[in-house]
């Protein structure tokens, strides 16, 4: 079947503002819209620029909007979208090039959070002793590839980008949470500030953006009632 | 612009962060990758890392030692192999002493998985040895070590992608890297060199890989004088998704998933009549081939069900007389299956609308992984001929490198061991050489070697579209040098190979610009598949014999008296050179490989 394609362009080399190109692809059903993509770029336009790797939505890189909702490029295949497909870069972030954005400031909100493991102890000899259950209790956290398909669809984001923005907040929730950890304590306070934790509102955005389906927002939550009682548990 | 750095890691997934972490301890390092750290092909492998913990049943690293070089069709390198095997239990603890989220066994340790080739020795049964965190065991590695390196603030430059390494005088002296986001050539001037670049699946059709796995790292060693070890082993692992060659984990035969063919027949019987399902990958791939040919492929087609179907588990499980480790019989349920392997579930849901609980997953062989490369000692430094001479500053580690852990065929469950206990290495290694030497000199124009290649790039006008070099590469590929080869494919092979790198010399890029000139470095990427995929079939062709994942139908036995050696293949421009080098033999002399 022939897919219509209008793909969000700008070359910061040559274009004075963004503008939209439409394509027409020969495509099947059960084709990613990331293939869509490559035949653009392989058979028709060389220039078109996006990120991609392994294309099966573990490594994150191709974070786009598709019909106005985030997505990953290669885990939406023809059929959930159909025949129509506008596909732009995600919300909130420089454009650099086409669908390419700039990753800096998510990942500083990232790093800004501590987003490692601390516990200063002397470690056993073998593994530190940890329950499944007490496992159980960040599993949902650990999937987050750090695609950006949350934090930049946040009403929030959008209004300023200084806020540390959910995937930051799923990655302190994944340590804050880890019965081996020793930081909780000073995760929770770097998040419990006017551009931290407080500026989620509880818009769900994130939670349908995320191609890993992380409760992203109950992970939100969880976090503020840690904050709000003084308590993780 | 020019850097300097005592050592420079090239790639950031599990080995090049193992080794970032090591070598930044004593030495000014810095890691270069063409992708964010975060989206390196490592956090795409599912089942688990295998290390003899016997958290669950009695197991040893000498049993660990004897299955790898058994599943290497004994071309791996013993010492090696012991090392390694020895090395996994320590270095999967301080994994987890990193907070690698491993699961647990019911005792709080970490929980282990059967994977296929991995057994008790004294008793020929699959045992548990794969340490795992679900079905994204290496999502879990690489974010981890990522998390380590910020909280070790390692330096890295994001999407930079190298495109050539400084030999100068004998010693290495720092790579040539192209920044994507402005298209500026640097130079890194550096006294120590460790690729952690992977592999290359994207030479075949069918291929579990990324698109970014393009052989960069050893298609710029063979250009610079370096030999490819090995490299006609390349592992088709048994189970990718029909058409796609997404990756479905072996793990999902350890929890009991069966292979069916279209009579409706567990097949694997025939083949490997004690582990079954859970023989070794080349085994696995070579029996799915033989049914297919024999008219057994679903419905005719090319594939074949994998059944992780509760009812038809517990079925098997009882036929085999499989026990759980307090000795009652193995029984699983849905839910189960959707907690250990929710991925997998994940992927058959999006991609084939299909629910593995229950419907069976259409499967078809897939090109995964690399067991030549770079050949390197067991600390990750690279020796650069037959008498494994070490070339002064130059280390490779991971799926690049070639130590050989892997032999003729890699067992599952050890590219992850090998990506942490070999990037470790490498690591403490380069780091102990960049303190006792200083900065060799550079070379002057030490990036023209690059700039030609790209300026010849950009210069081409004419109809040569990459995208058909690649397709008709990978066509050709996947035919005559995939699961099984001959004589006569092989040669068209190579022939056509060559043909396309000339037409390669015409191929024409669209976009004339800088900025994320992504076109113009798969252009730069296709011309090494396209060098991997000539050594590749030649190194393939003069193997006559058949010796793990390289199975020839003209030469079906192993011949040991000819060909128990390594292949070293120099990339000449009048083409391939064939060397061979021993192969070391510790405690385990060649026998015949059942399962």
């Amino acid at each position: 079947m022939e897919v219509n394609l209008r793909i969000f362009r700008y070359n910061p080399e040559t274009d004075k503002k963004p503008h939209y190109e439409k394509y027409k692809v020969e495509a099947d059903l059960t084709d990613q819209v990331l293939d869509l993509l490559n035949k653009v770029k392989w058979e028709q336009d060389g220039t078109l620029a996006y990120r991609r790797s392994c294309a099966h939505g573990i490594c994150g890189s191709d974070a786009v909007r598709i019909n106005g909702i985030n997505r990953l490029a290669c885990k939406v295949l023809v059929r959930d979208v159909g025949t129509n497909i506008t596909i732009e870069p995600i919300l909130g972030l420089p454009v650099i090039k086409d669908l390419i954005v700039d990753m800096e400031k998510f990942f500083d909100h990232y790093r800004s959070v501590m987003p490692y493991f601390i516990n200063d102890d002397p470690p056993p000899v073998k593994e530190r002793l940890q329950s499944q259950e007490q496992r159980l209790r960040f599993d949902d956290t650990t999937k987050c590839i750090l695609c950006a398909a949350c934090t930049t669809s946040c009403p929030s984001f959008w209004a300023s980008g200084e806020y540390v923005g959910p995937a930051a907040i799923v990655q302190a929730h994944r340590f804050i949470f880890d019965s081996r950890d020793h930081g909780a304590e000073q995760r929770l306070q770097i998040l419990n500030d006017r551009m931290g934790i407080w500026r989620c509102h509880d818009i769900y955005n994130c939670t349908d953006a995320c191609p890993r389906e992380i409760e992203v927002t109950k992970a939100l939550g969880e976090v503020k009632v840690a904050i709000a009682t003084g308590k993780v548990d | 612009m020019q850097h300097q750095y005592e050592v420079v890691i090239v790639g950031a997934g599990g080995a090049g962060l193992m080794a970032a972490l090591h070598a930044s301890k004593t030495a000014k390092t810095a890691v270069l990758s063409k992708l964010y750290p975060v989206r390196s092909h490592t956090g795409t492998a599912q089942g688990g890392v295998g290390a003899a913990l016997g958290n669950l049943e009695e197991d040893r690293p000498e049993w660990h030692t004897f299955d790898s070089v058994k599943g290497s069709d004994y071309l791996g390198d013993q010492d090696a192999i012991e090392f390694m095997c020895q090395e996994a239990v320590p270095t999967v603890y301080e994994l987890e002493h990193m907070g690698l989220p491993f699961d647990r066994t019911p005792e709080g340790r970490i929980a282990q998985r059967p994977f296929g080739g991995h057994t008790n020795n004294d008793t020929g049964k699959p045992v548990r040895r794969a340490c795992y965190a679900a079905d994204r065991t290496g999502h879990m590695i690489l974010q981890t070590l990522y998390q380590q390196c910020i909280k070790n603030k390692v330096k890295f430059f994001d999407e930079f992608q190298v495109l050539d390494v400084i030999l100068h005088d004998g010693v290495t002296a720092g790579v040539v890297a192209a920044e994507l986001l402005t298209g500026e050539i640097h130079v890194f001037h550096a006294k120590a060199v460790i690729f952690a670049t992977g592999g290359w699946g994207r030479v075949w059709e069918i291929t579990s890989n990324a698109h970014s796995y393009t052989g960069d790292g050893v298609a710029i060693t063979m250009r610079r004088g370096i030999p490819g070890q090995d490299m006609e082993f390349f592992q088709f692992h048994p189970t990718g998704i029909y058409k796609m060659g997404i990756l479905i984990t072996e793990g999902v035969r350890g929890e009991g998933g069966v292979l069916i063919n279209n009579e409706g027949e567990r097949f694997m019987d025939h083949y490997a009549p004690t582990v079954k399902d859970l023989a070794s990958r080349d085994v696995v791939s070579r029996a799915m081939y033989l049914e297919m040919r024999d008219g057994r492929g679903i419905d005719g087609k090319r594939y074949l069900n994998l059944d992780v179907r509760p009812d038809t588990v517990n079925k098997y499980a009882q036929r085999d007389g499989r026990t759980q480790p307090d000795g009652t019989p193995y029984q699983v349920t849905g839910d189960e299956i959707l907690r250990k392997l929710p991925d997998i579930v994940d992927f058959c849901r999006t991609y084939l609308a299909v629910d593995p609980i229950t419907q069976p997953m259409p499967v078809q062989p897939t090109a995964h992984y690399a067991m030549g490369g770079i050949p390197t000692n067991m600390f990750g430094e690279v020796v650069a001929d037959e008498e494994n001479s070490i070339l002064p500053g130059m280390y490779a580690a991971g799926e690049v490198a070639c130590v050989s852990v892997h032999g003729a065929n890699r067992l599952g469950t050890n590219s992850l061991l090998d990506i942490i206990v070999f990037g470790k290495q490498a690591g403490i290694k380069a780091a102990e050489y960049a303190n006792e030497t200083s900065f060799p000199s550079l070379p002057e124009g030490a990036d023209r070697f690059v700039l030609d290649q790209l300026d010849a790039l950009r210069g081409n006008s004419s109809s040569v579209k990459v995208c058909d070099l690649r397709q008709e590469m990978q066509e050709v590929m996947m035919a005559k040098v995939g699961v099984f080869r001959e004589e006569e494919g092989m040669k068209q092979a190579v022939e056509r190979v060559r043909e396309l790198k000339e037409r390669f010399k015409q191929v024409s890029v669209d976009d004339q610009g800088k900025v994320f000139n992504t076109d113009l470095y798969e252009a730069w990427e296709l011309g090494c598949l396209l060098d991997v995929a000539e050594v590749t079939a030649v190194s393939a062709l003069e193997r006559r014999e058949s010796r793990g994942a390289h199975a020839r139908e003209d030469y079906p036995k192993r011949l040991d008296d000819q060909w128990l050696k390594h292949t070293l293949a120099y990339l000449e421009t009048d083409g391939v050179k064939l060397k061979y080098k021993p192969v070391t033999i510790t405690r385990f002399q060649p026998k015949e490989r059942v399962y």
